[in-house]
């Protein structure tokens, strides 16, 4: 096949090949971010009133169900991200986060149309409710960078589906932790500021992963870059 | 329909149990041979065509160049059937087979030799195809098509006596060019007039690269110069 318009490039990538691992399954890379999340978990134990926590996470259902649903989230949306960073992932990978997602929001949702508040417990006023923002925004950081980083390892053709579920498992991840320093009962201002987090960390990692995968990865030098334009 | 069609479609007698699966899987109450029709439902599609091309493909995850070369070249006619299955125009198939081939090689590490090779590329030519379409469709929405505009919209500026001028200032280039030295004329031919990229001029006129860069940037200045002071000193 000798004058096909193609003949350089492949000539060039044949050249460029280097050899590669072959990636792990999406579910054991899933698994390796979740223990870094775990990992976190653990160190912000030791400085948090775990015993404190658990009485007020326990003392009504929908607590604990709230978190049972972020923890939920976190996990099926960090596996659906990685499913979809493969290049031939199915879309209706999407979906997997959807039933701890809808726990999460139903239960916190709950907890706002509850008639009384848990003893021991303040509705937080609007200042310490930003501090949950900050909490979870500056958490989802470190754990956006190093999921972005890890995903780009596959070759995501579907880059903002892809990055838009990276972030729902970030900030459903930050939202679990969240729960080790949150002396408060759920209501309407905390509620907002979480969905508030939740949607910045999204919007965020969906804006920036979509760039950071549709990044060109290889141009070689001798057959797109080779022409000489004078001018 | 004769008997041979449904050929490749009889299952086997099950060597397990040794009796004959299910006429069809609404019968296979028994879930082995559930699974068995099911797992037997992927390899049957494999043909030794999508055995080989796995087989090269796990080789160019371990380095061979020379396998990996024959695979992308055979990969070619079958991205271009299904850009045009997916309904990309005949003048941009070119364009989808390199957006292909170039995600074939950033996603190499992700493929899995045990799955169908073709499959997988079928995915990511259909991705890229769509990616395509969108683009130019984006495009075209910009663009009008009206041809009649051309005569309709008379260029103010056109002037007869163009042609001739830019005919002079043609062989004006030439003479320049042919008074440069000849290893810069050589690059200025090469790179600009032939249009070569750096790596075929370079093979073709057996300099290193950096010298034929080199070249033509001197012949550039050397032009420039001539060309300035042609016009300044009629």
């Amino acid at each position: 096949m000798t004058g096909s318009p193609h003949d350089s490039l492949i000539h060039g990538l044949a050249a460029d090949l280097k050899p590669v691992r072959r990636l792990p399954a999406p579910m054991l890379r899933a698994l390796s971010w979740l223990s870094v999340v775990a990992a976190m978990a653990l160190g912000l134990a030791v400085f948090a009133n775990v015993h404190a926590m658990w009485e007020r996470i326990t003392a009504a259902p929908d607590m604990w169900l709230a978190v049972v649903g972020s923890t939920a989230t976190a996990i099926l949306a960090s596996i659906a991200a990685f499913e979809l960073s493969m290049p031939d992932a199915r879309r209706a990978w999407a979906w997997l986060p959807l039933p701890g997602a809808v726990l999460w929001v139903a239960a916190s949702g709950f907890g706002c149309l509850r008639a009384w508040v848990l003893p021991e417990t303040h509705v937080a006023v609007l200042n310490e409710a930003r501090d949950c923002l900050v909490f979870i925004v500056s958490l989802s950081v470190p754990l956006s960078a190093l999921m972005l980083l890890m995903l780009r390892r596959a070759c995501p053709l579907q880059p903002g589906l892809t990055a838009a579920i990276a972030g729902l498992a970030v900030a459903a991840a930050a939202a679990t932790l969240l729960n080790f320093f949150h002396p408060y009962d759920a209501a309407a201002t905390d509620l907002t500021v979480h969905v508030v987090a939740v949607a910045l960390v999204v919007i965020a990692n969906r804006a920036l992963g979509g760039r950071i995968f549709a990044a060109k990865v290889f141009v070689p030098a001798d057959v797109t870059g080779g022409r000489v334009r004078p001018n | 329909m004769s008997g041979q069609a449904l050929q490749p479609n009889v299952i086997p007698p099950c060597k397990e149990c040794a009796l004959h699966p299910a006429p069809f899987p609404g019968m296979a109450i028994v879930s082995h041979h559930a699974r068995r029709l099911m797992i037997t439902a992927e390899p049957q599609f494999r043909s030794s065509d999508d055995t080989r091309r796995s087989a090269q493909m796990a080789a160019a995850q371990a380095g061979d160049r020379g396998a990996y070369e024959a695979l992308l070249r055979d990969c070619v006619p079958l991205i271009k059937a299904i850009a045009g299955r997916q309904g990309v125009p005949p003048d941009r198939t070119d364009d989808v087979v390199q957006d292909v081939l170039l995600t074939i090689h950033r996603a190499r590490q992700t493929y899995d030799p045990a799955r169908s090779f073709t499959a997988w590329l079928r995915v990511l030519t259909e991705r890229r195809a769509i990616d395509l379409l969108r683009r130019t469709r984006r495009h075209d929405s910009r663009e009008l098509h009206v041809p009649l505009a051309f005569e309709s919209y008379p260029d103010d500026h056109a002037d007869p006596a163009r042609g001739i001028e830019s005919a002079d200032a043609s062989g004006r280039v030439n003479e320049a060019l042919s008074g440069l030295p000849p290893r810069q004329r050589e690059a200025v031919e090469a790179l600009v007039l032939k249009e070569q990229s750096l790596t075929e001029a370079a093979a073709a006129t057996r300099r290193t690269k950096v010298a034929l860069k080199v070249n033509l940037h001197r012949a550039l200045k050397a032009l420039r110069q001539k060309l300035e002071r042609r016009e300044w000193t009629p």
